[in-house]
């Protein structure tokens, strides 16, 4: 009788147990980037001076400046937790980056402070990359094809506008930010910021064209909030 | 009528006070180059005479001989003075993106930037220049907060040899340096019209052909430290973590076999072989000084 009991009572508090790690920890703050009105034509990249990288794109690719999807999405779009989060220490794990077919891939890096950066050069041709900081140290360094990647980090946060010399087309931004509550919209315009104590936060909103636009939302719980941002799209 | 005079005295006195330039930080800053070590006191008086002109009030590029004050006239020079606030250096013995070292900074005030409009400080003492280095950290923070990186390591020079040259030859094809430089070394090469600067600004690619001095000195030591350093604040990077130092002297003897106006060892060397010969006849520029036969 006490050992079907024991058992009753051990597998509950392992249910139990079982419950509240599935629970996720914290809210969460999510939802979609969408742009109003008609966003500038995306003109194609001539590339005929780099062959290499142009043989690797079967119709030119296009610039980047505005990257929209269906149903008026916005994409690259850095959304992050800019009040209200501490700051967090450098994640381990490095962010990396590549340069591909003549293009930085992926074209906005959102990484913590002080957080590794590993640069790799897939193509045949060198690059060089040249963040053009502010903030942090403005340093240029070249990358011959065949060269193993190499790291850096950065100290300061700081929106880094990056650009190869060479190959003047390509464009990228490094986002260093004080905490990892970051997300970047994807190809449907959709971001999630999960495992949020709760508080008093400001979400922003950032894009490379249209600027960055910010909203308050307050966390109680481990409730998911719905954020969404809209951008006015220039036509030029 | 006496109280009113020493109204007007006492007003001027403060207005003198108040016109004494306080905008850079208040803060002492030492500078040593070799036995000298300059005071930014002294350096701030001197750069409130000599350099503001150009290099503005706050130190920032901006004084009234770049940009006049009706900003969408044309700036009277074609190149912008350094902006002392970021801390980026374009002639340096450090890593890029660190600072550079007070010699850095003295060579430049003694040597001056050839094609722009910085001249070569002679007529200020060593003491002098030595004082503007100590005021110039001043406009930056990061000379607070930062040490300078230690210099690169530059390694004897080997001898000169007609291998050095091929193989540099060779170094400047695969690290793909004619993209901007041209296959000639022109400064003509397939990205050089598309450069720009890190203030936006149009730059173009050394041309090793008309052989002027390089904006970071005159000698071989200087060429290397160019490129293992970079050139901060343009387009040209470092390329010290992809060359070996023996790799990277080689280059050097070969960049200067493109310098075909500029005698040196290097090219006197080159031209005694037959390929050489050729490829220097064949790019020197004959002409008049109309210019009629000059190569273009």
């Amino acid at each position: 009788m006490r050992t079907k009991i024991g058992c009753a009572v051990g597998l509950a508090m392992l249910v139990a147990a079982a419950i509240a790690l599935a629970k996720p920890s914290g809210g969460n703050i999510s939802g979609k980037v969408t742009y109003e009105g008609t966003p500038a034509k995306q003109k194609p990249i001539d590339m005929s001076k780099e062959p290499s990288c142009a043989q690797q794109h079967s119709t030119p690719i296009t610039t980047e400046t505005v990257v929209v999807g269906s149903g008026n999405s916005l994409v690259n779009v850095i959304v992050y937790i800019s009040a209200g989060a501490p700051d967090d220490s450098a994640p381990a794990q490095a962010v990396t980056i590549t340069q591909k077919g003549c293009q930085y891939i992926p074209h906005v890096v959102p990484m913590v402070v002080n957080q590794e950066l590993k640069v790799a050069n897939e193509d045949q041709t060198s690059h060089n990359i040249h963040p053009l900081a502010k903030a942090n140290h403005e340093w240029n360094k070249s990358q011959p094809p065949g060269t193993p990647p190499f790291s850096e980090k950065f100290s300061q946060p700081e929106f880094i506008p990056v650009k190869c010399n060479v190959h003047p087309w390509m464009h990228s931004t490094f986002a260093v930010l004080k905490n990892s509550h970051y997300a970047v919209s994807g190809a449907d315009g959709s971001f999630s910021l999960p495992n949020l104590p709760p508080g008093k936060y400001t979400v922003s909103a950032w894009h490379e064209s249209y600027g960055e636009q910010t909203q308050e939302v307050t966390i109680s719980g481990s409730e998911t909030k719905t954020v969404n941002f809209v951008f006015k799209a220039k036509p030029y | 009528m006496m109280r009113t005079a020493k109204i007007a005295k006492f007003a001027l006195v403060v207005a003198a006070i108040l016109a004494v330039p306080v905008l850079a930080s208040a803060q002492q800053m030492e500078s040593h180059i070799g036995k000298l070590t300059g005071h930014s006191d002294s350096g701030k008086q001197l750069f409130y005479r000599y350099c503001w002109g150009c290099h503005g009030f706050r130190g920032d590029g901006n004084g009234e001989n770049w940009l006049p004050t009706g900003s969408f006239l044309e700036p009277y020079l074609n190149i912008q003075p350094r902006n002392f606030t970021s801390a980026t250096f374009k002639c340096r013995s450090t890593p890029t993106g660190t600072l550079p070292t007070d010699q850095d900074l003295y060579n430049a005030i003694e040597r001056g930037f050839v094609m722009s409009n910085m001249p070569a400080w002679i007529t200020l003492t060593a003491q002098d220049r030595a004082d503007l280095v100590a005021f110039i950290k001043t406009f930056s923070p990061r000379w607070k907060n930062e040490k300078p990186s230690e210099p690169i390591n530059v390694p004897p020079e080997p001898k000169v040899t007609v291998e050095s040259i091929k193989h540099g030859a060779e170094l400047f094809q695969k690290l793909e340096c004619w993209k901007c430089h041209g296959q000639e070394g022109r400064g003509d090469g397939p990205s050089a019209s598309t450069l720009t600067d890190s203030n936006d600004q149009p730059i173009r690619p050394y041309n090793f052909a008309v052989g002027s001095r390089f904006k970071c000195g005159t000698t071989n030591q200087d060429l290397y430290k160019i490129f293992m350093t970079g050139v901060d604040g343009t387009p040209m990077p470092s390329f010290a973590d992809v060359i070996k130092a023996e790799d990277a002297w080689d280059l050097v003897h070969f960049l200067r076999t493109l310098q075909v106006t500029y005698k040196s060892p290097e090219l006197a060397l080159w031209q005694s072989t037959p390929e050489g010969a050729q490829q220097i006849a064949s790019r020197r520029v004959h002409g008049t000084p109309t210019g009629s036969g000059i190569k273009q």
